[in-house]
């Protein structure tokens, strides 16, 4: 499901199915969407945050094209316990491996792994902070 | 670091496209004269092969190479090297003027960070700034790659330098009546391209920044992204758009103008020194 901001429409709530991951778009090349992005945080429960979120920064090809600071990036991962990946939609290798790495975080959050659940990438996270 | 605003005139209100140098292999200041010599032999070679300049006219392109010792933010910074290509028709007489064609020059304004970790025999000057036809800028840049082993590449400014130099540049404090700021943004994903220019009275663009900066000599991330909000926003009520959506290309300000192509105007001589501070250091992260 594609939505371009939170929260969805409450109409058609009780059509929609489970939610087990929310994959935030940034466009590096737009302050728009980071700004975008962090207004829908605001709408999301608390219970995604553990390993149910992740921040998903397009655009990376083209450094000149830079209109968001990695910093504010960074930070954003860290305040939300969450992981952000990298990608640049417009190389077709790219495209597909994040969608396999995607693919493969939802099955996680779905509980379709055995042994794996979501709460082990914010565990993941918390270890490579505390380096 | 007072520069000498004399020396310098010459390099205000001309357009300069910006490249990135990587450090030249022993070269020596005290040869700038046997290698405009070199440069020049180099010139006429080209053109015997055909990649003439001028289609008609035949031009005798003189060239002189100097030093421009003012141009420097530490005493660890090499001096910046000017060239500059002249010419005279040959059928005009032996002392009537040479007409300046092209000029380019090297400088490091407070490049320590390269320059220390750089082996001897490497000269650092990473920034190249040239005025005048893109073909002899070619031909003075291939001189160079292959005579000191260095490679130039077209040094880009990213939207989110373009913003810093925005602010920065709207904090300077100028004598006569300043022009307006103008910033210049492109809309992406259009079928037809389009640019929108938003022009800043300067006594409310530097109102606004004096709000906005905390500690004067210092500029943060923060700072600045508050500073372009505020433009973003007040745009945003008039017309309904949101520029922060759209790509920054160009930011003139009484200072200097530049535009993220690489393309750079100074326009007060007592902030040259400060601007290429920040251009040096542009064109060394695009090194390393």
């Amino acid at each position: 499901h594609l939505a371009t901001s939170l929260p969805l429409p409450s109409e058609r709530d009780h059509l929609r199915p489970r939610i087990d991951l929310i994959a935030f778009m940034i466009d590096i090349k737009s302050k728009y969407s980071l700004k975008n992005v962090e207004a829908s945080l605001a709408h999301v429960d608390a219970s995604f945050f553990l390993g149910k979120v992740c921040f998903l920064v397009t655009g990376v090809g083209r450094v000149n094209y830079c209109s968001i600071e990695m910093n504010a990036i960074w930070k954003l991962g860290e305040v939300y316990c969450s992981p952000v990946l990298f990608c640049e939609l417009e190389l077709e290798g790219i495209r597909v491996a994040t969608a396999q790495r995607l693919l493969r975080m939802l099955q996680i959050c779905a509980g379709h792994v055995p042994g794996v659940s979501a709460l082990s990438f914010s565990s993941l996270m918390r270890n490579s902070a505390d380096d | 670091e007072n520069v000498d605003p004399q020396r310098t005139a010459f390099l205000l209100r001309k357009q300069w496209t910006l490249y990135s140098v990587t450090p030249l292999y022993r070269f020596s200041n005290a040869r700038l004269r046997d290698y405009a010599r070199l440069l020049s032999a180099f010139i006429a070679a080209e053109k015997q092969k055909g990649l003439a300049v001028e289609v008609g006219v035949e031009l005798d392109i003189k060239v002189a190479v100097s030093s421009l010792p003012d141009l420097k933010g530490s005493d660890q910074d090499q001096a910046a090297i000017l060239v500059q290509l002249s010419s005279r028709s040959p059928a005009s007489p032996k002392n009537s003027e040479e007409k300046l064609i092209w000029s380019g020059w090297f400088c490091c304004v407070s490049g320590d960070d390269l320059s220390e970790n750089v082996p001897e025999d490497f000269t650092c000057l990473p920034l190249f700034l040239a005025n005048g036809a893109e073909s002899y800028t070619s031909i003075v840049g291939n001189w160079f790659q292959k005579t000191f082993d260095c490679c130039f590449r077209r040094l880009a400014i990213s939207p989110l330098h373009l913003s810093w130099m925005a602010a920065m540049w709207t904090g300077c404090k100028v004598d006569k009546t300043a022009c307006a700021m103008e910033l210049v943004f492109s809309v992406p994903r259009l079928p037809q391209p389009l640019d929108i220019s938003y022009a800043i009275h300067p006594e409310d663009a530097k109102a606004l920044w004096d709000t906005v900066q905390k500690t004067p000599g210092e500029i943060t991330q923060e700072e600045v992204d508050v500073f372009m909000d505020c433009l973003y926003s007040h745009f945003h009520r008039h017309f309904k758009i949101h520029l922060s959506a759209t790509k920054l290309v160009k930011v003139s300000t009484a200072i200097a103008s530049a535009h993220c192509d690489g393309i750079i105007k100074f326009l007060q001589s007592q902030y040259l020194t400060g601007v290429l501070m920040l251009l040096t250091e542009l064109a060394i992260s695009r090194i390393q």
